[in-house]
């Protein structure tokens, strides 16, 4: 018994770090925006969003760990294979573009994370251009990832600056799990907005590859769900932290709009020192490894999909298109930052429409492709789970598509 | 570029063509019987108005860019046929084995060779095309006129494999005698690339590998194998393969192979193991993994202390295979107790007639079975060791750890 647990408890750790770092990566430099500006604007009141949000997350992430672990197959791979080349062709090209905006919106984050501390975005952002790509190239599969989990722990601030920030905990709970709808356009926008950017289209292709690499099997899959399972949740604990911390610090005093998360954190100063500086430190971690994420995950998913060599365990000579791809959203992504006068925010607003165009295929193809038993054998969906994956597929997709909407309207005006 | 070949992409879509030059209808598949010939489409799949018709190979008159012409046009009805290989079905978009690149591949197009052959043409499998050029077509598929795209494709270099040099792979047993798959290409590869690629494949995939290839290949390619990976292959394998496979492999490799299974499928694999081998492996899993014991190889050179060099370099020539890695014989008493160790060069310029004993080497450096990796590593660095004798608690030998193992270990961390 005791050792039937021990082994247990050893294939969760081995099995740690796919689902972990992909729910955690969610919260990257946009989504402390998204948190931090629904706190600030309308303090507890969204909270309960969090709830839906956690299982639609655990519901599309296991189903992509579980593609993964039984067909020991990428989601690109798959779709290809169950598809065919150009259906692959066109997501793959979608997903470039949106992945290299959002890298954009990270190395922003990076900058304005460090301008905060006085450092000048013309050093912090070469800088840690030169660091993600090092990290990326030089290191081995294994310690890339120890490097990831230990970034994960960084979150920990969140927790400890919305502690500071000695918010209402009466209120955050009651609102926590106690709807509230009220007909003022900008709250539905701040909801369909911060469910409709939950799941992103990379973090299915980011976390199928991550378990495949891994070599995780069916046989180790219920740690491996376990692992998924926790993930989600601790991404949603960390959102918690981070729109009680704003309620706490700007909507009680005065709520309002704020441009970007550094407004956020200057926001959190009157409550002390390191309330704010690990506010700051939060987010500048957050953007700095997502900016490490999103390319290397782009380079996998489009390599494994378009049939290149692909992996951190390659070399420049034998996965060129690989590293090429990955160097050039880091160059690009993290150039466009230093460029005065270029239309950021447009970009952002644009990555969010491709991603919001590109995720119902994705989630359709997943769906479909999980439920073949050919490529499944018995671990395709049971009936039951079934509804709830297409329910949650279509509220998604459905939250997805007003999200769209709304900002195309907002580019037009 | 010449009309003397054609590409899947092309023949897919083509127009055929009845005795008086009307439209039958269009290429939808080509099927080749590997059985009859491993290079030949054998059968032209069209779609007419209602259900798919097979065209023979010998009913082809003329094939073109412009379409397929037909001598003889008494199609019969396309049936679903076991012996067939579908290439669009089959092969497009799956993953082969590139024999001469030694990795998997996963197929963009085909190339074949438009040969005359009695007065009618025939096509002929020859490469199967993989990189960005086969991309382009495919995307560009049925979009463009044939002609366009071949003269868009031609600055970029083609990337293509030899059809002889590749190994198809198919999962069902069945299936793989009918369409007389080997794996020759993988049995001759070196185990180390062998073990590569089946770490690249899904796990059914492996297996199909491992049920199909010679027993000894597959017992050499095991031991290079990942352990996480090692453990899930033998796990799917029926318990009396495994044990072939195991059998094959030395003592020690074995024990680690099974170390890595559950205990109940380790416990079913014992058993079906030779009486032999069996007591060997089940002593050497008594050993802690991290331990000289579970790190040490059972087999190596001993004489008795008296021996001379002749009676050494008789025994050094009968096994041979040891040398490899191994570069000292062990001096025992007769209890079998290490009372020294000789390097194997020495003897080579020692007389035939001089004894072992004054050869032996000054220190004599050993663990005993409980010592521990680090130890290990240490003394292996310390003293430039290739072979490093591990003795009982009582002084008796019981194997030899080599300088491999200890760069697993290393590799390992």
């Amino acid at each position: 018994m005791l050792k039937r647990m021990r082994y247990q408890l050893a294939v969760f750790f081995a099995v740690i770090g796919p689902g972990f770092i992909t729910a955690v990566v969610d919260n990257d430099a946009g989504g402390i925006f998204t948190y931090s500006q629904a706190g600030a604007k309308y303090g507890y009141l969204p909270l309960w969003t969090l709830l839906p949000i956690t299982v639609l997350l655990i519901v599309t992430q296991e189903m992509c760990s579980r593609m993964g672990a039984v067909s020991g197959k990428g989601l690109s791979d798959l779709i290809r294979e169950e598809f065919g080349l150009r259906p692959t062709f066109l997501i793959m090209a979608a997903l470039v573009a949106a992945n290299l905006t959002n890298v954009m919106a990270n190395f922003a984050g990076v900058a304005s994370s460090l301008e905060l501390f006085h450092v000048s975005r013309y050093i912090s952002v070469p800088l840690a251009a030169v660091a993600v790509w090092l990290l990326i190239v030089k290191g081995s599969y294994a310690r890339v990832e120890k490097v990831f989990l230990f970034a994960c722990v960084v979150y920990v601030g969140y927790i400890v600056s919305g502690v500071l920030v000695k918010p209402d905990w009466k209120e955050a709970a009651i609102y926590s799990v106690k709807p509230v709808l009220i007909m003022d356009p900008g709250y539905i926008t701040m909801l369909i907005g911060m469910v409709g950017t939950s799941v992103a289209p990379w973090m299915q292709f980011y976390l199928q590859a991550a378990v495949v690499e891994k070599g995780i099997s069916a046989r180790d899959y219920a740690e491996s769900r376990i692992e998924v399972i926790v993930g989600c949740i601790v991404m949603s604990v960390i959102a918690f932290f981070i729109i009680v911390a704003c309620a706490g610090a700007i909507w009680s005093q005065k709520p309002q709009d704020i441009q970007n998360a550094t407004d956020a954190a200057l926001g959190l100063k009157p409550f002390g020192e390191y309330a704010y500086l690990l506010f700051c430190v939060g987010l500048f971690n957050a953007s700095l490894f997502a900016a490490c994420i999103l390319p290397l995950s782009t380079a996998y998913t489009v390599c494994e999909g378009l049939g290149f060599e692909s992996g951190v365990n390659h070399t420049f000579r034998t996965a060129p298109v690989f590293y090429w791809l990955f160097t050039f959203l880091i160059v690009v992504g993290g150039g466009v930052v230093l460029l005065p006068g270029f239309p950021l925010v447009k970009m952002i607003l644009a990555s969010q429409v491709i991603n919001g165009i590109l995720l119902p295929f994705v989630l359709i193809f997943m769906i479909m492709i999980v439920n073949k038993q050919r490529v499944m054998k018995e671990w395709t969906n049971s009936p039951v789970y079934n509804l709830v994956a297409w329910g949650a597929v279509v509220v998604m997709i459905g939250l997805t598509l007003a999200l769209v909407g709304i900002t195309v309207r907002q580019m037009v005006s | 570029m010449p009309e003397t070949i054609l590409y899947l992409t092309e023949l897919v879509g083509l127009r055929v063509f009845d005795l008086k030059r009307r439209t039958l209808g269009r290429i939808k598949d080509a099927a080749i019987v590997p059985v009859l010939d491993p290079y030949r489409v054998d059968r032209f799949l069209i779609g007419s108005s209602y259900s798919w018709l097979a065209i023979r190979h010998d009913q082809v008159r003329q094939i073109s860019l412009d379409g397929i012409f037909l001598a003889d046009e008494q199609l019969t009805p396309y049936h679903a046929d076991e012996y067939m290989l579908r290439l669009v079905r089959d092969l497009l978009d799956q993953q082969i084995i590139d024999a001469q690149g030694r990795k998997v591949v996963r197929v963009t197009d085909m190339t074949f060779r438009v040969a005359a052959v009695n007065g009618h043409d025939e096509l002929r499998v020859d490469e199967v095309d993989i990189g960005m050029r086969s991309i382009l077509r495919r995307v560009l598929q049925g979009a463009l006129p044939r002609r366009w795209i071949r003269l868009l494709q031609s600055p970029i270099p083609p990337h293509s494999i030899p059809w002889t040099l590749t190994d198809i792979l198919e999962p069902d047993p069945q299936r793989r005698v009918r369409l007389n798959i080997t794996y020759r290409h993988l049995e001759e590869m070196h185990p180390a690339d062998l073990a590569d690629i089946v770490e690249n494949l899904s796990p059914e995939d492996r297996e199909a590998i491992f049920e199909t290839i010679d027993s000894e290949v597959a017992a050499e390619t095991l031991s290079e194998v990942e352990p996480d990976i090692q453990a899930s292959i033998l796990e799917s394998l029926e318990t009396e393969k495994a044990a072939e496979i195991l059998e094959e492999m030395s003592p020690a490799e074995a024990a680690d192979a099974l170390n890595e299974l559950e205990e109940d499928t380790k416990a079913e694999i014992l058993d079906e193991l030779d009486s032999e081998p069996k007591s060997e492996v089940e002593e050497l899993l008594e050993f802690h993994e991290k331990s000289a014991g579970g790190m040490m190889y059972t087999e190596y050179i001993a004489l008795p202390e008296d021996a001379n060099v002749a009676t050494a370099l008789a025994a050094v020539r009968e096994k041979t295979e040891l040398l490899e890695f191994q570069n000292v014989l062990l001096l025992v008493d007769r209890a079998g107790k290490l009372k020294g160790v000789v390097p194997l060069a020495r003897l080579f310029a020692a007389e035939a007639e001089k004894a072992l004993r004054e050869l032996a080497a000054d220190d004599l450096i050993h663990v005993q079975t409980g010592a521990r990796e680090n130890q290990i590593t240490e003394l292996f660095d310390k003293y430039n060791l290739i072979t490093l004798p591990v003795t009982h608690g009582d002084g008796r030998v019981a194997g030899v750890i080599t300088a491999d193992d200890v760069i697993s270990v290393l590799r390992q961390r």
